[in-house]
């Protein structure tokens, strides 16, 4: 045994408080050992002992990633470091993605007596959250409001944005954070030193650099996103008749209730795009039908979801809407921007179109289209004639003029088997609404909501109404009970729970078991 | 090629006496070894020992100058093999791998070798990969060191500590001729530090002369009766002069005062954390003086009872600190302790967790506990009874979502794996087994494609059980990284044999690419030093599999899902081998960037796709996700009171790998996608005829708007 003649007398305090313990978690590609290096190149700089560790392998891969670094206060020559950090004893977090903040603060390394949090505000969705037919999005306010009590400090920006519009990377943007937050007591150009010596991109890492020093030392530390208004700078646009029918249908929508005004406006806008004044009138007697009968509670949430998902309704995505949208004016613009194309370059755009028989005889006439249909052998045969994936080239003239002329067939739609299959389907939707209304309002208001399980195209759009008619269904069977809306609205969010409809198949089998 | 490169690091390599190095762990274990004057070195890659592979390969030209051999072995079984170069001559040899998967495929060498027994020092360097963030099953080398009678190193996890345990252990394996493993774990592997340098030795006896002057003595092949006095060798000889060794050499450190009434016994990688409990309760200072003796353990295997009993002497109570489980340094010191009768009492586990990773957390737990049994009057105030409650935190374990690792952006198995589910949609579930690779992330969500996984290569070879067929086959998957290591013979040579009528896909990245992307036979690159370009499909061939599909483009969901497809329902009973062949888009990536960047900028036409999702035509069902999961496609939250669900969205990550496209197109989805080709540099007839198309375009889209009226724009 090599015996080292050390001795220290107890004194009760923490003797490694002196050493700065920073963090950084980070999602696997964001450049967080980048980061690391960084900061270990400004510590080394300054003469302090310093000591990086990090846990590479697959998790690099899109997973969840930690870096941890360790400075020793000045004089000191030979410490002893920790190889990973220790909840309650981190001095500076910083998380590149929000997500991997609120992942910090769960493992204890974000506390109020010493931590400050640097964060990006920006989401990297996780797969989980992603893939979720319905809204799985994880709550980054619940991550903010605990950063607020457990950081002493929170110093919070979209890193990633900031960063971007500086042509560089993420972690050029955090390491200004770190430098402008002044938790490690070294000069900015101590760190604008780091940055250059790595010698990659130096001036956009120093552009992205300085805005993270801007970003958290700016009076105000986190403006909130302006509620964006809903396009409504850009000007009414189409024939002056068209127009004129237009504003008397909007005037129509002040006869409403107000708390309704404002989607119905919406609602209205939409489906008159859709197709055309008419089929916007329509959709305001149905929506003034609801109202008429809306006794007022809640704050006429019944004329509210009814403005809205009828509009859903009517405004139903078949191949005359993709196309119109496809070749829209603003489309081109829209991507030019996107992309980032410069005038000088090209840019060429492919669409992916798999049309099946069923959406071709969708648009044939309701009456032989319902024929087809009812016909293995004819529906076989279009199948084979079109039932193929298309890569249609829509910046060249061929391509564009095909989606073009589909986009005008709108004149022709009201006539169609689709159009047909899905006026009946409102029609049973909105009657079946009435019916639960005279009896249990609330139950109404949640059987308009369920509008919200039919989207998509093709075997999607086939397996969401299969689910509206399975919710419905299960749905009836509960309408007598004082809970029905209740149990209406967990089928719901059931059936939004996953693609093959498990959450909804075990909701649906609970009802079962208390009805029997 | 390797992901990362350490060409300039390996400048350092060649530091001479009195310079100060500083950087990774990785790179001093590497200079340690030339400066102990080492001969050959190999290993196989994996991590967190896949950038010592990386470095040795950058430092090819250095080792060639020293006389050092360096090979990249096929297999870990093919490096610990290699070390057979030290049993008849005194040349000095290292390999490594990851442990414990590394050791367990190498176990056979390493076991062959330690009943030969060694002349020239061997030396093992293991990453063990165990704690957070492992990929692997959580388990121990330190049993086969036990099991093989080798010794077992595990040193503080500091570069000088680990630079002196490389030369130690060449010395300790001369000195009991036994070949030793220097475990370092996954966060030492990648510390920083500095240390103090030695020049570089050349090795006394190279490869090459040993070529020249062969040797052989047949007491050293593991043959009746010789294994026998091989056995008897390592009891009365062997194990004798590394005790003697480790003691007279101070392998082991001991720090703290003499006379204490208690103790801890550490294993050398647990130190630091043992240290900084210490400190955070007042009981070493900065610098690692501590106020309580420590026996630190930088050789684990094996024990020297003297030393234990010194150490115990005088103590009422131990405290051993061992990672990992089950607890064999404990169990062995309390032999130990028994044996001699000693009324120390030994705590350890008891304490301790048995499993998991000894985190700053559990380590402050325990030695309170320890210290409030054993010594309270040690324990600062705030420890022995604490008054401040933690603070309350909101609870945010219903929030946070978890990231496992996932295939990158672009990746070209994920277009594979969307086939694949395809398939199952249309044929039903099937039996699938997985393997070692970036590939076995399809086991996850969005895919959930695959139940096991039984080792590197054994994708096909588990599912022998179902080789008969059935209604339906088995199908595995297999990595090229995979299928060179061990796949070839064990998983496909078993299916030849065995007239298997189930599916395996190969899937051909062209790297070892979940290690780090490093090249292997099949590799497209030209290597300088090695043999690539060696097509899996005429492998197949050669071991007689007769029905081979390659495809060269993963990209293809439509023919990947057809060739699937066809491989399931075929009459053809033998086995079936789809090769599917796409570059990893990582590396395609790090390769192309530089290239694209420099043409560009040299006024080339370059074509830079990409795609994007119109959002008003998504519905937000995310059908496309749950078949790719691509960390560029993500989800929008439109500001439209309307919409309730957010939309796909593709970032400015995307790289244009096409996979959107095909499964929207191949699966039926929708028509959201679409790609755009940005054209760089366009030619003048290019860039004229896209004017003139845009122009006729914005006539008709004009044409459009004063005919229809568009309330969207006006509304509210």
């Amino acid at each position: 045994m090599t015996r080292a003649e050390t001795f220290f007398a107890a004194g009760g305090d923490d003797t490694a408080r002196a050493i700065t313990k920073l963090v950084i978690m980070a999602v696997g590609g964001q450049g967080g050992g980048v980061l690391t290096n960084w900061i270990e190149a400004v510590a080394r700089a300054q003469r302090r002992a310093v000591q990086a560790t990090s846990v590479a392998g697959v998790a690099q891969r899109t997973g969840a990633t930690i870096y941890y670094i360790e400075i020793a206060p000045e004089g000191t020559e030979h410490p002893v470091f920790s190889l990973a950090p220790s909840a309650g004893d981190v001095d500076v977090l910083i998380a590149a993605e929000c997500m991997e903040a609120g992942r910090a603060i769960q493992r204890g390394f974000v506390t109020p007596d010493r931590t400050v949090l640097i964060a990006s505000t920006h989401r990297a969705l996780a797969v989980s959250e992603k893939m979720v037919p319905g809204d799985g999005i994880a709550k980054a306010e619940e991550v903010i409001a605990a950063a607020e009590i457990a950081a002493q400090r929170f110093l919070a920006a979209d890193m990633e944005q900031l960063a971007v519009a500086n042509g560089s990377v993420i972690s050029a943007s955090l390491l200004g954070a770190l430098a402008g937050s002044g938790a490690l007591p070294f000069p900015v150009t101590a760190f604008e030193d780091a940055i250059r010596q790595s010698g990659k991109g130096v001036e956009a890492s120093l552009r992205a650099f300085r805005a993270g020093i801007a970003v958290v030392t700016a009076p105000v530390s986190v403006p909130a996103p302006a509620v964006k208004p809903a396009t409504a700078s850009a000007p009414l646009r189409g024939p002056a008749k068209a127009r004129a029918e237009w504003s008397a249908l909007v005037a129509r929508v002040d006869g409403l209730p107000e708390a309704a005004r404002d989607m119905a406006r919406r609602g209205l806008a939409k489906v008159v795009s859709f197709q055309d004044v008419a089929y916007g009138a329509e959709y305001l007697g149905h929506v003034e039908t609801i109202a008429a009968r809306d006794g007022g509670r809640d704050g006429h949430v019944l004329t509210v979801e009814a403005a809205k998902y009828i509009a859903n309704a009517m405004a139903y995505d078949d191949v005359i809407r993709v196309a119109a949208a496809k070749t829209q004016s603003a489309r081109l613009t829209r991507i030019d921007g996107e992309m980032g194309r410069k005038d000088e370059q090209v840019l060429q755009l492919t669409e992916f179109f798999h049309p099946r028989a069923e959406e071709i005889v969708g648009l044939f006439p309701a009456g032989l289209g319902a024929r087809v249909e009812a016909s293995p052998k004819w529906m076989a045969r279009i199948d084979r004639l079109f039932n193929r994936g298309r890569r249609i080239r829509t910046d060249r003239l061929r391509g564009f003029v095909m989606l073009y002329l589909v986009a005008g067939l709108r004149g022709w739609r009201r006539r169609t088997l689709r159009h047909r299959i899905e006026t009946d389907h409102l029609r049973a939707w909105l009657d079946q609404v009435e019916a639960y209304r005279a009896r249990n309002p609330e139950l109404a208001v949640e059987l308009l909501r369920c509008r919200r399980l039919i989207k998509g195209y093709s075997d999607t759009h086939a397996r969401g109404l299969s689910k509206f008619d399975r919710v419905l269904a299960g749905i009836d069977t509960v309408a007598h009970r004082e809970d029905a809306a209740d149990w209406a609205r967990r089928l719901r969010e059931a059936a939004l729970q996953d693609e093959e409809g498990k959450a909804l198949d075990g909701a649906l089998a609970t009802i079962r078991s208390f009805l029997n | 090629m390797a992901e990362r490169s350490f060409k300039r690091e390996v400048e350092d390599l060649k530091l001479g006496q009195g310079e100060v190095f500083t950087g990774e762990g990785i790179l001093a274990i590497t200079k340690a070894l030339l400066e102990a004057g080492v001969g050959y070195v190999g290993g196989y890659q994996g991590a967190p020992i896949s950038h010592l592979m990386d470095v040795l390969a950058d430092a090819e030209d250095l080792l060639g100058e020293l006389g050092v051999r360096y090979e990249a072995n096929a297999s870990e079984a093919a490096a610990a093999a290699m070390l057979a170069a030290s049993v008849h001559y005194p040349i000095r040899g290292a390999v490594t791998f990851k442990g414990p998967v590394g050791v367990n495929v190498a176990s056979d060498a390493l076991a062959n070798l330690s009943s030969s027994g060694v002349t020239g020092g061997a030396l093992i360097i293991v990453g063990e990969d165990y704690g957070e963030g492992s990929s692997i099953m959580q388990e121990r080398s330190h049993g086969f060191a036990m099991k093989s009678q080798f010794w077992l190193l595990d040193p503080r996890p500091n570069l000088p500590s680990i630079v002196k345990s490389v030369k130690d252990g060449f010395a300790l394996s001369e000195a009991s001729n036994t070949p030793v493993m220097l475990m370092v774990r996954i966060r030492s592997c990648h510390v920083t530090g500095q240390f103090t340098c030695e020049d570089n030795r050349r090795p006394s006896l190279t490869v090459r002369d040993a070529l020249s002057n062969p040797r052989s003595d047949w007491a050293r092949v593991v043959l009746p009766p010789m294994s026998y006095r091989q056995e008897i060798d390592k009891i009365e000889n062997r194990w004798p002069a590394a005790e003697n060794f480790i003691r007279d050499n101070g392998l082991n450190e001991v720090f703290g005062p003499d006379k204490a009434p208690l103790g801890l016994i550490v294993q050398g990688g647990m130190y630091n954390g043992v240290i900084r409990a210490l400190q955070r309760l007042g009981l070493a200072d900065i610098e690692g003086r501590s106020a309580i003796p420590i026996l630190c353990l930088n050789v684990t295997y094996p024990l020297v009872n003297s030393e234990m009993l010194d150490f115990a002497r005088g103590k009422d109570a131990l405290l051993v600190i061992e990672e990992g489980q089950p607890e064999f340094i404990e169990q062995n010191i309390a032999t130990f302790l028994n044996r001699a009768r000693s009324q120390t009492r030994l705590h350890g586990k008891d304490i301790f967790p048995m499993a998991g990773e000894y985190t700053g957390r559990v380590m402050m737990d325990a030695i309170t506990a320890f210290l409030r049994e054993a010594a309270p009057g040690l324990l600062p105030d705030q420890a022995r009874a604490p008054n401040s409650p933690p603070p309350d935190i909101p609870d945010l374990s219903k929030v946070v979502p978890i990231r496992p690792p996932g295939f990158c952006t672009g990746c070209p198995e994920r277009p594979i794996f969307a086939a694949m589910k395809l398939v199952e949609k249309e044929l039903g579930k099937h039996q699938i087994t997985g393997d070692i690779g970036c590939h076995l992330f399809a086991a996850l969500p969005p895919f959930e494609i695959g139940g096991s996984t039984m080792g590197y290569g054994l994708g096909p070879a588990s599912n022998a059980a179902f080789d008969g067929g059935g209604e339906k086959r088995a199908v595995s998957f297999l990595g090229d990284g995979g299928f060179w290591h061990n796949g070839l013979s064990s998983s496909i040579g078993n299916m030849v044999f065995n007239k298997s009528d189930s599916v395996a896909i190969i899937v051909d990245n062209y790297y070892s690419a979940a290690t780090g992307g490093q090249d292997v036979m099949s590799s497209r690159a030209a290597n300088p030093t090695k043999a690539t370009n060696n097509p899996i499909s005429k492998a197949l061939k050669g071991v007689g599999v007769d029905w081979v599909r390659q495809i060269d483009r993963t990209y293809d969901v439509g023919k990947m899902r057809d060739t699937i497809r066809e491989a399931l329902t075929t009459d053809y009973d033998g086995p079936k081998v789809i090769v599917a062949s796409s570059e990893c888009m990582l590396n395609r990536q790090r390769r192309e960037k530089p290239l694209r960047t420099q043409a560009i900028k040299e006024g080339r036409r370059v074509e830079a796709p990409r795609f994007g999702v119109d959002e008003d035509v998504c519905t937000g069902d995310h059908a496309c996700i749950r078949l790719s999961g691509c960390p560029s496609l993500s989800l929008k939250k439109l500001d439209d009171p309307l919409r309730d669900d957010p939309v796909a969205s593709i970032d400015q990550t995307c790289v244009g790998c096409g996979n959107c496209g095909e499964v929207a197109d191949a699966a039926v989805l929708c028509p959201s996608f679409y790609r755009a080709d940005v054209i760089h540099n366009p030619g003048r007839w290019e860039a004229w005829a896209d004017r003139l198309r845009r122009r006729v375009i914005g006539w008709l889209q004009a044409r459009r708007d004063a005919r229809v009226l568009d309330a969207t724009r006006g509304a509210a």
